[in-house]
């Protein structure tokens, strides 16, 4: 029992080394030339057009049922001219970031190890070094930062349609104008928590991608292997967005922002 | 010249290679014969340096690259072509795009030169005008023959061919066995052939090797090879059950 335990931890310790060192390797990579410009852009192109209208849907009903959650609760305390502030600051700073990140790791997470999984059982990785090409290059760095760049993106796009979600349902359930809900969502919102709901979505890109470019060219035995691969990318990512939240949460509020 | 010195590999405390030392010398082509499992397609890579073997050094041109990292291995790997077992074809490109892969990644060639080159390549293997079919529309011979013309697209001095026959009908496997003769004559290509089918290795082996057990048992010519008194080389040879040496 003992003995399990203890193949358990330095298993743990040893993959979490690995990832780490991989993550490493992919970083020395940043910071000398060949870039694939181009593949980074059709990866930007793909990746977010693939999620956009997830995002999309995702964001406006978040964004619906919040402000009718909200609107109700308010309502009773006569507050509910506030609707459109609060919905606009918890999508803003929290459920856009979270839930949009999410759906990112589900849609293009996923994509990403199953491409590169399937691509490694069946040598097209090692064919890609056998032609003296790089794949850390060539596949993970394009992947990262096309993905690092495209989730703000997405979360912005995903922010707006939250908030005209909540806008629809001042309008029709809670008698809002859609002006005073407007005003209501620009008066409220602050540096602060753009930067808060910018930061979030950038650092989970970054993860959410890396997990899933490291369990991709990891994948072992065949495409029982890709499934597991994949299944590893989306549990991993969505614990390690909640994690990350927390901490960058608290970070920011530390440093009072 | 490529020479493997006491090479070692295991995968998860099981032993596959248990000490192979091998020469290959300029414009020589050796056939490595060897039962399935027997760690054959594990050498080739740990050649590339797509694997890492336990122990052991390998000399390229005189070059030791046992711990090259990486990036150094990449103008080595530039300077040789790895025709893999299971062709390993990148499917989501076309077959052009295919074989031009290397030219795209290391050379400056212009749109029309590559063109040509590809064209080149592909006659070569004769599937001329392929350009355009994605490798899932290929059979499985096709796939080996695109895979042969993207390792040669860079014109490499090294080939290394991972089983080019098997599973190919007798007329496209002599294609290939000519193919195989062809770059060795014409281009003056080193190769390791890597196959079980005996009647292909003798066409274009200038020696042999046996593996057994993760050990080199035997290497000689043709004729020392046809010669030998060892069982497991003769049941090889005549093709019939293949001695694992236990009985
Ligand atoms: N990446 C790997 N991880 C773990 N084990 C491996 C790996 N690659 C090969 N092996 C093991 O090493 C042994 C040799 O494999 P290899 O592919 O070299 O055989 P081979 O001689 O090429 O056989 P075949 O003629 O069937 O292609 C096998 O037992 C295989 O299970
Ligand atoms: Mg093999």
């Amino acid at each position: 029992m003992n003995k399990y335990i203890n193949n358990k931890i330095s298993g743990a310790l040893s993959e979490t080394y690995r990832f780490f060192a991989f993550h490493w390797e992919v970083l020395r990579r940043l910071f000398r030339p060949p870039y694939y410009g181009k593949t980074i852009w059709e990866q930007m192109d793909r990746i977010g057009v693939d999620s956009l209208s997830i995002v999309i849907l995702v964001a406006f009903f978040t964004g619906f049922v919040l402000a009718f959650q909200i609107g109700y609760a308010m309502m009773r305390f006569g507050a509910k001219i506030y609707v459109g502030g609060i919905v606009a600051v918890s999508l803003v700073r929290e459920l856009g970031p979270v839930l949009i990140s999410m759906v990112f790791a589900g849609r293009v997470g996923a994509g990403i190890t199953a491409e590169l999984g399937a691509m490694q059982v069946s040598e097209q990785i090692d064919a890609m070094r056998a032609l003296a090409t790089d794949p850390l290059r060539k596949l993970v760095l394009t992947r990262i930062v096309a993905s690092t760049l495209m989730l703000p993106v997405l979360v912005v796009i995903g922010d707006l349609i939250g908030i005209l979600g909540g806008m629809l349902v001042g309008v029709m359930n809670l008698g809002l104008t859609a002006s005073f809900y407007k005003s209501s969502v620009i008066n409220s919102l602050v540096f602060n928590d753009l930067f808060s709901g910018l930061i979030k979505p950038l650092v989970f890109g970054a993860m959410i991608s890396g997990v899933a470019c490291y369990y991709g060219l990891n994948t072992k035995g065949g495409t029982k292997g890709v499934g597991e691969a994949v299944t590893r990318t989306v549990v991993v990512s969505s614990v390690l967005i909640f994690l990350l939240d927390a901490v960058i949460t608290k970070l920011l509020f530390l440093l009072g922002i | 010249m490529i020479e493997l010195i006491d090479i070692h590999k295991s995968f998860e405390g099981k032993q596959v290679l248990k000490g192979v030392s091998l020469a290959l010398h300029d414009g020589e082509t050796i056939v490595i014969l060897g039962r399935s499992g027997c760690g054959k397609s594990v050498m080739l890579k740990i050649i590339l340096r797509l694997l890492k073997q336990d122990q052991g050094t390998i000399l390229i041109d005189s070059q030791d690259t046992t711990n090259y990292r990486e990036e150094q291995m990449m103008p080595v790997r530039k300077r040789m072509g790895m025709l893999f077992q299971g062709a390993a074809l990148f499917d989501s490109f076309n077959v052009g795009e295919n074989v031009a892969y290397a030219l795209r990644e290391h050379t400056s060639f212009s749109e029309d030169r590559i063109r040509s080159k590809v064209a080149e390549c592909l006659e070569f293997v004769e599937l001329s005008g392929t350009e355009q079919l994605m490798p899932s529309e290929l059979s499985g011979g096709m796939k080996k023959r695109v895979a042969l013309a993207r390792a040669m697209a860079l014109d490499p001095v090294y080939m290394f061919y991972d089983e080019p026959t098997t599973g190919l009908d007798p007329l496209t496997s002599r294609k290939i066995n000519q193919l195989i003769r062809k770059l060795q004559t014409e281009r003056k290509v080193s190769s390791i052939v890597v196959t079980h089918e005996i009647a292909n290795a003798f066409q274009v082996a200038d020696r042999f090797v046996v593996i057994k057990d993760g050990e080199i048992l035997l290497t000689g010519s043709a004729s020392e090879i046809k010669g030998s008194q060892l069982k497991f080389v003769q049941d090889f040879i005549k093709g019939g059950v293949i001695s694992d040496g236990r009985q």
